[in-house]
This record gives C-alpha cells, sequence and structure tokens, in this order.
C-alpha cells in the first residue's frame, strides 16, 4: 500500500487540490488526501505545518481557496460546518462549561428521544470509562477526563468521519500514551473514520492506519506507519521521522547491513537502527544521556554524521562497537519534497 | 507582601470607593429621604399612607415596571443582533457604525424630545404611525438611549469568546440557530444581564424621556419624585416614593445578581483582535437587516432629522448656526466655552469614576473561599449600581441640604458637578470591568501563581492586562455619561459657566429662531463629541500582544 | 438707544455706589417690612441664587463686582420652583446670599417658610399690585396664548381672542399648552383660568381638552415641536407662550404671531435677601443693582421679560409687537400660595 491518492473507490473522505490562504498567507497549497471508510488517518508534522489548517478546513470552519471536498464523491464545498456530519475534538476540548458532562455529551443527539439520550450517554460514558460521570460539572473534570469527554461528545452523534485536532497535547506524556491507546481503541471499536491531527510520532503510529506527512502547507507523504520508517518519500520526511544520518549503501554495509539500496538511494540511519553489538563496528561516543527507557549514546560515523544508539547501561569507554540493523530506505537527494509516494 | 498586608489592602481599595458613594450619594440622598419622615420634631409615615392610597402611585408604578422592562427586553432583542455584527464581524464602516450607536446615549432629552417629537407629531415624517404622546414613542426613546448599552456591554465579551465553542457544537450538527441558543447565548448570559440590569435601570429612572414623548400623561416613579419634590415640595410623599423606588431597584439587581451569579462560568476568553470573520450575507442577514433597521430608523432618522433642522434658520438651508456657535454670545458664554467646560468636566469626572470604578471592580471580581465573603462581596457591586436607580432629584437636593456646612462646604463649588456626574457614571464603569475580570480562567491565576508569581505578580501580568481591555470601553462611557449628564448637573449648575447640555436646556428655553438654531446646532456638536469620544476610547485599547 | 444707556449707566453708578455707601453703613431707612436692622453681615463674596433663565451681560456683572469690591458667585438650580424649594430646604445653612427668580406663583411659599429676609429696594417699581414681602419686584411678564397669524390667514379663521373661544368648535385640534405640574408658563396659564373661571375652572379644562387641546411638558416642546408659527413648524397655531413671543417672530417689518391679550396671566420675578446670608450689605447692594437702570434696560434682551422700572426704554421690537395685556387676568399671591399645591393635584387627576 505504498500508493496513496485519489485512485481507491469513492467512499469515505477525500480532500482534493485544497488550498486554503489567509489573506497572502498560505495555510495549506495543494493537498490531496484521502480516508477511507472506518480508516484513521493521522496528519502529523511540525506546528504551523498546516495540518490543523486541513482539519479544519475538511470540517467547513475554513473555506478552501480552491479544490474540492468531498464525501462518498459528492462535493462539500457548499454544506455548512453543521450538516456535515463529521464531529470534531478540539484542543482543549471546547466542553460547554454551561451544560452538565451528560448534557455536553447529549448536544449532538437533539433529535433523539430524551430516554435514547440518557442512554447513549451512558454507553459513551462507559466507553471512555466514566461510568457515572453524566451530572458532574464541567470545572469539576481533570484534564484527561474532559478530553475523554470531548471524545465521547463527539462519538455519540455516530459522525460519519471524526475529526482530532491534535486532542491530547495539553495532557501529560504518561497520560497522552495511555489515552492515545484508549483513543485507538475506541476509534477500532466503533469503526470511526477519522483524521486525528498531531505533532507527536508516537501518536501517530499509535492511533493511525496511515499517516499524513505535512510540512509547510504541502503534503509530503501519506503512508502506512510502517511504510512510512522503512521507505520515507523523501529526506525531509526522513528528518521529520527522526532520521539523522543518511549513509550510501557501500558505508552501510562496512557497518554491518546485509540489505541493498537501488540507484538513488541512501539509507537513514535513525534511534533504532544502530544496537550494540560486541562483534560490531568501533564508533566514538560524543554524548550520552539518560532517558525513560535506556542510556542514549550518540556516536559519530566515520563520515562525520551523528547517530543515536540504545544502550541499558552507561558506557565507561570512549567508543563503542556497535551493528547497523535497519534503516529508512530514502532518496539520496536532500530535496525531493513534494512527493506524494 | 504579607497575607496580611495584602488583605489590608483589599480593604482599602474597597474602602475608598465606598466611602466616596457614602459621601456623595448615600448620605445626601438619605438625609433628604429621611427629611420626609422627619418632620423637624417628630417621626412620621404619613407619607406612605398618602402616597399609597392613591391610585395614581400605583399607577405609576405600574407604568415605571412596564416601561423599563419592556424596554429592557426590547433593547436585548435588537442590540444582541447588533452586538453581533459590530463586534463579531467585519465590514467597511464598522467602526463609525459602533460610535454612531452611542450618540444617543450622551443626548440629553431636551435634544431627544425635540429630535423624536418633530419626527412624531402629526405633521411629522413619522407621524403617520399616531405614536406622539403614546407610551411607544416612551419606549422608542428609551431604546434609543440604551440600544448602546447593549451593543457595547455584550458586544465586547462576545467578541472574545473562543469561537472554538460554537464550532465545537457546529461539528456536533447544531443549526446556526441552536448553536446560539444553547451555546453563545448561555455563554454570554453574565454580560447580558449585567446589560439587561444597566437598561432596566437607566430606563426606570428616565425623568425626560417620559415627561417630554408621554406629554405628561404617564408619570412613573421617577417623575413622581421629580414633581413631589421640585413642585410641591412635598417631602414625606417624594420620601415614601423613593423608598419604593429603591426597594425595585434592590430587588431587580439583585435578582440580576442572582442569576449572574449563577450563569458566571468561568469562560475561555481571548483577545478580540483574530476572530472576526467577514460580514457574510447568506449567513448573517439577519442580525444585518435588524441593525439596519435599528441603525436607520431608530437611531438615524432622529439623529439625521437633528442634523438636517441644525441646517435650517427661519426656514432657509444654511450653515449660519453652526458659523454662529463660535461667534455668538449666550448668557456671557459662547457655545465653545461651554464645550470647555464640559470637556474639563467630564475629564474630572472620568478621572473619577474610573479610578474608583477600577477598585472596586478589582474588589468585586476576588474570589474568597468563604461564603460570607463572596456574599459581601456581590453586596458591593450591588451598592455600586444603586444610584442609576435613585432619583437625580432626591441625590440634587440631598446635596443641597447636606454638603452646605463644614466640614463639607461645597455649596457653590465647581467640583460638585464631576462628582456628581462620577457619582453617575461609576455603576457603568464598575458594569464594564466587572464581567471581563470575572471571566478569567481560576485556572490561570492558580497556573501563574504555581509558576511562581507573588499575588502582586499574578494580579499584574494576569488580572492588569485583561482589566485593560475592558477598560477603553469603561472610560468611554464614562466619558459620554458625563457629558451628556443633566439631570442632577442641572441642580448645581453655575449660570456663567454651564455645561452644553445645560447650555443647549437654556437655549431651547427662549423664543427666536436663532436661539432655536444655535440650540440646535450645539446638540450636534454634543452628538459629534459624543461619536468621536467613543471612537477613541474604542482606539485606546491596547493592541493585543499575549495570545493565550 | 446708546446715548441713553450712557446716561443710564451713570445713574445706575450713582444709585450702587449710594446702596453700598462706604461698607456696613446702615443702607437707608428703606428696610422695608419694618424690620429693625442691627448690624448687617458683609463679606467679600457675594453669592447670588438666580433662576436657570437668569442671564445679563457680563459688563455689567463684572461692573457690579468692580464697584462693591465682591466676588460674585451666580449659582441656578432650577425654575422658579425649584429655587424656592431648595431656599426651603436649605433654611439653616442657606446656598446663597441674595436671591433672583422668585415669582409671584412661588412668593407664599418663601415667605411661608421663613427664607427671606426683609428688604425691599427703594429704587423699586411704585406699583402696588406688584409688591411681595420681603420681595423687590425685578421684571415681570405676561403668560398668554400666542397664536400664528399666517396659519389662521391661510385657514381663513378669524383668530380667537378669549379663554372662551378657545373651546370653540372651529378651534378644535389647534391648542397646545405646558403642563402646569411641570412648567412655569403652564402653571401661569392653571391659575389665570383659576382667575377668570373662579369655582368653574376645572370644567373649562375639561371643555378645552374635549376640543382637542395638547398637553406637553414644557415651554420648549409646546413652542418650537407643536407649534406651527416658531422655527420648529409644528402643526398647531395656538400655544401658550409670553406676550413677548412675537417679538421674536418678525418678518419682513411685521411679526407673523401676535399674544392674544385677553388670555394673560401676569408673572412678576422678585429678588429678595435671604435668611441667614453671609452679606447682606452685598445682598441688598445686588436687588438696587438690578433695579438699576442699565440692568433693567438689558432684561428685555437677556431674560425676555419686561423691566418693572417705568419708563425704561424697550427695544424697538417690543414697542411694535410685544404689547403687555392691559387687563391681565389677576389672582392674589394668598390665594395662589394657598391653593396652588392642591390646584395643581386637582388638575393632574382631571386632564393628564
Amino acid at each position: 500500500m505504498v500508493t496513496v491518492g485519489g485512485k481507491a473507490g469513492p467512499a469515505g473522505l477525500e480532500v482534493v487540490d485544497a488550498t486554503v490562504h489567509y489573506g497572502s498567507d498560505v495555510g495549506i497549497e495543494d493537498v490531496t488526501v484521502e480516508v477511507r471508510p472506518g480508516e484513521v488517518v493521522g496528519l502529523l508534522g511540525p506546528s504551523g505545518c498546516g495540518k490543523s489548517t486541513l482539519l479544519r478546513a475538511i470540517a467547513g470552519l475554513e473555506p478552501l481557496t480552491s479544490g474540492r471536498i468531498l464525501w462518498d464523491g459528492s462535493d462539500l464545498s457548499a454544506v455548512p460546518v453543521h450538516r456535515r456530519g463529521f464531529g470534531m475534538v478540539f484542543q482543549d476540548g471546547q466542553l460547554f462549561s454551561t451544560m452538565t458532562v451528560g448534557r455536553n455529551i447529549a448536544y449532538g443527539l437533539a433529535g433523539m428521544p430524551r430516554a435514547a439520550q440518557e442512554e447513549r450517554v451512558a454507553e459513551m460514558l462507559e466507553l471512555i470509562g466514566l461510568t457515572g460521570y453524566a451530572g458532574r460539572r464541567t470545572t469539576e473534570l481533570s484534564g484527561g477526563e474532559a478530553q475523554r469527554i470531548a471524545l465521547a461528545r463527539s462519538l455519540a452523534p455516530r459522525p460519519r468521519a471524526l475529526l482530532l485536532d491534535e486532542p491530547l497535547s495539553a495532557l501529560d506524556t504518561t497520560l497522552r500514551r495511555r489515552l492515545a491507546q484508549d483513543l485507538a481503541r475506541i476509534l477500532r471499536e466503533t469503526g470511526t473514520t477519522a483524521a486525528y491531527v498531531t505533532h507527536d510520532h508516537q501518536e501517530a503510529y499509535t492511533v493511525a492506519d496511515r499517516v499524513a506527512i505535512l510540512d509547510a502547507g504541502r503534503l509530503l507523504q501519506v503512508a502506512e506507519p510502517e511504510t512510512l520508517r522503512a521507505r520515507p518519500a523523501s529526506r525531509r520526511v526522513a528528518d521529520f521521522l527522526g532520521f539523522s544520518a543518511y549513509v550510501p549503501a557501500d558505508e552501510a554495509r562496512e557497518l554491518g547491513w546485509d540489505g541493498d539500496l537501488g540507484p538513488g538511494e541512501m539509507l537513514g540511519l535513525g534511534p533504532a537502527s544502530l544496537q550494540l553489538d560486541s562483534s560490531g563496528v568501533e564508533l566514538p561516543v560524543v554524548e550520552q544521556s539518560l532517558t525513560v527507557d535506556d542510556i542514549a549514546i550518540t556516536v559519530e560515523l566515520p563520515d562525520g554524521q551523528r547517530v543515536r544508539v540504545s544502550s541499558p547501561s552507561k558506557v565507561e569507554e570512549s567508543s563503542v562497537r556497535v551493528r547497523l540493523r535497519g534503516g529508512a530506505i530514502t532518496p539520496a537527494g536532500p530535496g525531493g519534497d513534494d512527493t506524494r509516494g | 507582601m504579607s497575607r496580611l498586608g495584602w488583605r489590608a489592602g483589599w480593604a482599602l481599595a474597597a474602602a475608598i470607593p465606598a466611602a466616596f458613594l457614602v459621601v456623595f450619594f448615600a448620605w445626601p440622598a438619605a438625609t433628604l429621604v429621611a427629611r420626609g419622615f422627619h418632620d423637624g420634631t417628630t417621626w412620621t409615615l404619613e407619607g406612605f399612607t398618602a402616597v399609597f392610597e392613591s391610585r395614581r402611585t400605583w399607577r405609576a408604578v405600574g407604568f415605571t415596571l412596564w416601561s423599563a422592562t419592556t424596554s429592557t427586553l426590547f433593547c436585548l432583542a435588537l442590540g444582541l443582533p447588533g452586538a453581533y455584527l459590530l463586534f463579531r464581524t467585519r465590514f467597511r464602516g464598522r467602526d463609525t457604525l459602533r460610535a454612531l450607536v452611542t450618540i444617543p446615549f450622551v443626548l440629553p432629552t431636551v435634544v431627544v424630545g425635540v429630535a423624536f417629537g418633530s419626527l412624531l407629531r402629526t405633521d411629522g415624517l413619522l407621524g403617520w404611525l399616531g405614536l406622539s404622546g403614546t407610551p411607544v414613542a416612551i419606549l422608542a426613546a428609551m431604546v434609543f438611549f440604551n440600544y448602546s448599552v447593549v451593543v457595547r456591554t455584550v458586544g465586547t465579551f462576545w467578541a472574545r469568546l473562543d469561537p472554538r465553542l460554537t464550532q465545537a457544537a457546529a461539528t456536533l450538527g447544531a443549526s446556526p440557530w441552536r448553536v446560539f441558543r444553547s451555546v453563545t447565548l448561555p455563554a454570554l448570559a453574565p454580560a447580558i444581564l449585567s446589560a439587561a440590569a444597566l437598561v432596566f435601570l437607566f430606563s426606570a429612572s428616565s425623568y425626560g424621556i417620559v415627561m417630554v414623548l408621554g406629554q405628561t400623561r404617564y408619570s412613573t416613579i421617577e417623575t413622581e419624585i421629580w414633581f413631589l419634590t421640585t413642585q410641591l415640595l412635598d417631602l414625606p410623599s417624594a420620601a415614601a416614593l423613593s423608598i419604593t423606588q429603591l426597594v425595585i431597584v434592590t430587588l431587580a439587581l439583585w435578582l440580576s445578581g442572582r442569576a449572574q451569579h449563577r450563569m458566571t462560568r468561568a469562560l475561555r476568553l481571548q483577545p478580540d483582535v483574530a476572530e472576526v470573520t467577514p460580514l457574510r450575507m447568506s449567513m448573517d442577514w439577519g442580525s444585518v437587516l435588524v441593525t439596519l433597521l435599528v441603525a436607520v430608523v431608530l437611531l438615524g432618522l432622529p439623529l439625521a432629522n437633528l442634523l438636517w433642522r441644525s441646517l435650517h434658520l427661519s426656514g432657509r438651508l444654511t450653515p449660519d448656526n453652526f458659523v454662529r456657535l463660535g461667534t455668538q454670545e449666550i448668557f456671557g458664554a459662547t457655545v465653545w466655552g461651554a464645550l470647555r467646560t464640559s470637556l474639563q468636566t467630564a475629564l474630572a469626572a472620568t478621572a473619577i469614576a474610573v479610578t474608583l470604578g477600577v477598585l472596586v471592580a478589582l474588589v468585586a471580581s476576588r474570589r474568597p473561599r468563604r461564603g460570607g465573603a463572596r456574599a459581601a462581596l456581590s453586596t458591593l457591586e450591588s451598592l455600586f449600581l444603586l444610584p442609576l436607580g435613585v432619583s437625580a432629584v432626591t441625590v440634587g437636593f440631598g446635596y443641597l441640604i447636606t454638603l452646605n456646612r463644614p466640614p463639607l462646604d461645597l455649596r457653590s463649588s465647581l467640583i460638585l458637578i464631576p462628582i456628581a456626574q462620577a457619582v453617575v457614571a461609576l455603576p457603568l464603569v464598575v458594569r464594564t470591568l466587572l464581567p471581563t475580570l470575572r471571566a478569567i480562567e481560576p485556572r490561570q491565576l492558580e497556573a501563574a501563581a504555581t509558576l511562581g508569581s507573588a499575588p502582586l505578580q499574578v494580579f499584574r501580568r494576569v488580572e492588569l492586562p485583561h482589566l485593560r481591555r475592558g477598560l477603553g470601553l469603561a472610560i468611554g462611557f464614562a466619558f459620554a455619561t458625563s457629558l451628556g449628564e443633566f439631570g442632577a448637573t442641572s441642580f448645581l449648575a453655575r449660570p456663567d459657566n454651564p455645561t452644553l447640555p445645560v447650555l443647549i436646556f437654556r437655549l431651547f428655553g427662549r423664543p427666536g429662531a436663532e436661539s432655536y438654531g444655535l440650540a440646535l446646532a450645539a446638540s450636534v456638536v454634543l452628538a459629534l463629541l459624543a461619536g468621536v469620544t467613543m471612537a477613541l476610547a474604542e482606539r485606546l485599547r491596547p493592541k493585543e500582544v499575549t495570545s493565550w | 438707544m446708546r446715548t441713553t444707556l450712557k446716561v443710564l449707566a451713570a445713574g445706575a453708578l450713582a444709585v450702587s455706589l449710594v446702596a453700598c455707601g462706604s461698607g456696613t453703613d446702615e443702607p437707608g431707612p428703606d428696610a422695608g417690612g419694618g424690620a429693625t436692622d442691627g448690624a448687617l453681615t458683609e463679606s467679600d463674596t457675594l453669592t447670588v441664587l438666580t433662576h436657570s433663565s437668569f442671564a445679563l451681560p457680563d459688563e455689567l456683572k463684572k461692573k457690579f463686582e468692580e464697584e462693591t469690591g465682591y466676588t460674585v458667585t451666580y449659582t441656578a438650580p432650577g425654575d422658579a420652583g425649584a429655587l424656592v424649594n431648595q431656599l426651603v430646604l436649605t433654611k439653616d445653612s442657606p446656598l446663597g446670599d441674595v436671591v433672583y427668580g422668585v415669582d409671584n406663583t412661588f412668593a407664599s411659599r418663601a415667605n411661608d417658610a421663613g427664607v427671606l429676609s426683609p428688604y425691599e429696594s427703594e429704587a423699586g417699581s411704585p406699583d402696588e399690585s406688584l409688591a411681595a414681602a420681603n420681595l423687590t419686584p425685578i421684571n415681570l411678564g405676561d403668560v398668554c396664548i400666542n397664536a400664528d397669524k399666517e396659519w389662521f390667514a391661510e385657514h381663513d379663521l378669524e383668530i380667537p381672542a378669549t379663554l372662551d373661544d378657545l373651546t370653540k368648535p372651529e378651534y378644535r385640534d389647534l391648542l397646545v399648552v405646558s403642563s402646569p405640574a411641570s412648567s412655569s408658563p403652564g402653571l401661569s396659564f392653571l391659575i389665570a383660568t383659576i382667575g377668570a373661571k373662579g369655582e368653574g375652572w376645572l370644567d373649562y379644562w375639561r371643555a378645552l381638552d374635549d376640543n382637542g387641546l395638547l398637553v406637553v411638558s414644557g415651554w420648549t416642546e409646546a413652542y418650537y415641536t407643536e407649534f406651527s408659527g416658531a422655527d420648529g413648524e409644528g402643526p398647531r397655531p395656538l400655544v401658550l407662550s409670553y406676550s413677548t413671543s412675537p417679538a421674536f417672530t418678525v418678518q419682513d417689518g411685521g411679526s407673523t404671531t401676535e399674544a392674544l391679550l385677553d388670555t394673560c396671566f401676569r408673572q412678576v420675578e422678585y429678588a429678595g435677601v435671604i435668611t441667614g446670608a453671609q452679606n447682606e450689605v452685598g445682598a441688598r447692594a445686588f436687588i438696587d443693582f438690578l433695579l438699576s437702570p442699565e440692568v433693567q434696560a438689558a432684561i428685555p434682551e437677556n431674560m425676555y421679560m419686561y423691566p418693572v422700572v417705568a419708563d425704561t426704554p424697550l427695544p424697538e421690537e417690543w414697542e411694535r409687537f410685544a404689547p403687555l395685556s392691559d387687563h391681565p387676568i389677576s389672582v392674589s399671591q394668598e390665594e395662589i400660595g394657598a391653593n396652588r399645591d392642591q390646584w395643581i393635584k386637582d388638575w393632574t387627576a382631571a386632564i393628564s
């Protein structure tokens, strides 16, 4: 599944050549991406890359300068926000402080009978693990609870697609990791079609079936996480994904790699590419630092590029022996942006 | 600063404005009312029996409640679309329109009487409506006066509501109308209630409008108090009515305070520059229609009428009235002289009102843990609104009998005029600033504190910037109120140093085309001044730099 | 005119010099009311309380200050009614030294409350009909119904002349007056109807009311909004105003309006020394000053009233278009004082 773009069937959400300008500033430029039914697509990129703008454009909150947004093949340009049937979860929840938690969740269920609403609210609360919260005030919630309620509120009316705008970015890391997993589970369980904006790779990989990388308003690549990691479409994608050194095939083999590269390709080295191996190549240690899981050792390649190596403990020597286990097969040119898969 | 010192600071901040209010409002008004119950030797309640046995009193009470309530409802119904349009959207001429709608607020009643009267009289442009001397005319003028109170109070608050709140509602499938009803309206509730309370008080205590446009056929508690005090000097009856007025006003304030307390949620406010959207006729046609109608018919026609008339002298179209403004001496003063006096007075009044208002708003926006302290604060807030609900004649006459002997002998002191105006402007300042401060999310203050800020720094770095944002409007309102104040000022006026409204009033009281023309021209100048003041007040708001 | 004024000015100077004498001297044997004036109070400031229509040329006011050496402060806290009420309220700590603008409809209230000290200037008018205890008449005017002559000519209708005419069907919907409960001319007209109709005054008002009378709150609304003959160009050709008003509607050598001289009530405005004044000497001097030929001559142009001193020259237009009624309707001050409030209440109950 390396190919992306509009070739698949008409079902689901399609963004075609979408451009949004703010005055003279470009928000997004010619973005084409597709979210198939039941699929979660992550929109990943540094802040200011246009990923939120894309999401807001899909929701109808931002008018397109040009391009189209389609659902099941029909154009949504003229459909106002509230008729698009897309739920949205905001970065900071945006719960209605004038209503209880229950009323918040029931907000999108206006057409239903009261009893059915209550039932659905209870169901949603159970789904997010906050059973019994219906009567609470929104001001009494913790940040994590508020975000889960916001998710439940958006899911309650069974939107045909859910748009999540950095829903976890305001939370602390541990909570974020855990909630990301919850979120992924909930989205899968409910079979929700979703677009998920984040700047955190880990979160994107956890939640999304496919990930779209945006930078400076342009879409760089859309692919499944493994593909992204194995074959980033450009040096910029690879950079963004955390690959920090790029070596040609012969150099890679000197480091113990046994793979092959095509013409014009290089191997991108990330934090997990080099492993400590007593029979490996000896490389000088430049720096060591402590992380939650390990010691991150920075080593210098013969050509001067630097790469991180994970070590269970601090090393006393000034060099370590490592072996190159894998990396990202990356186009050689440092440019090569705007390559769509 | 120590905890104790901090408390003492707040106490002092509360004490200064409280002392001002006691000396320049409560004491004078209470003294006059007390005269009604004490005839020099014994205490008596005869005023009450006399007043409450009279059907006229009950009619006046009924009409007061009816007209004030109706005018409040109309102001809200018409003002909310206006607030949206003028503070939530962007279009050419918006700032001008914002200034324009405030003009009526400062016009002296006699000017409104002339502007409305000549439109509504049988042969006037709107004479066919048959509204001359009807309650509808009174209501129309009340809405004319108070429309901008709603537009501005609600609008400035609305401008800063996080737009994502309504976007969230829209993405949940709510139609724009439902979003407005279920999310926007409740979020605006504190500002709406605040505006409503102000409009109610202004309407309930308006004297001139009821007299002039009701052609004396309708009486309110306020007009009855004036009549009893200035014409009959029947202090017992006037006192009984003053107490009645006070009870109604207190009740109204208590109700609005309670509702406001219940509805004020910490809201996520944000700077108001980024999120105005361009006007979209397809979405906004309703607001555009209502606001256009108000701007053209209710505000525009009377103002245009005034301007048109001011350009006539003895039936001829001529700028002569305006030319004579600077040259012709009336009662030893020129209109420019009066203008200068007005500006000086209003400036002084604004300085007093804003300084005290800021103190009151800061104190009243504290969030003490103890219920008793909270209740005390909400009482404090309401107390500062009372001057709006108490008759100007009670306060004015009260001044004369209390501030006329040592230690405060201000009998013929000019300082009394700005003080009287500040008493009237103070409630507006407080009401403008409070919702802004109240809406600061408590977590923000806590966050600031946990980030290592001492209380003083939290105050300086979080609260003051909020306050400053409301300040432009507060200053504008205070200045405009002082500029147009006539009731209390007229009791204290100095004939050789009149303020512009007083001069206009006197000009309208003289025969001859020239006096009339001059009065009209002076009214136009006053109107322009009001417009310019509000436009400037808008500019006074600092440009947003922080985003949060 | 100019030369006359100069001569008058000299006279005024003489009068005021006599009046002020040299400081604390007694002002003369004239101190009416028979009060034995012991030592009169004096200070270098003088506070003058006036009604809100008070106006005099700056030169005259300045001259008074120069001649007497006082620093004079003027305060104008309202119309005649409000003025008297404030005097009554502040009796124990008066607002000023001398009051100008108490009129014959409110004079008795001031005297009943004892807020005036005995002083009647001998420079005043000898006309007994104007006299009031403790007060010196300064100026007078007639409050009369005014008619828009052009309107009546256009509609080929005879201008009404008497109060009774106003209730006739041909004058239906033509008259606008200001309310006695809120305006000073309104109160004057009410008293005029009482003087003319006696016990039947309320019936007369009901007849007016049935004939389409419009009552508005003040003179401004009546004259400038509803009256057809003024610059406001309203619909009604009959309005309650002053006998002097026609002098301000002169066009091409003639006035377009006229006062109905059979409908007039004479309003007299007085000055008096306030009881407890800090500067009684100055107060008396000020009253004399108001009667000086210069001030008297300035009154028509500045306050739209007739000077009380006989033979004071009048503006030319006044001579031609603003005559005083030679038979104003009169009601004694005592009767007014005794009944004024009740009349207003009765009127209010019946008409508004």
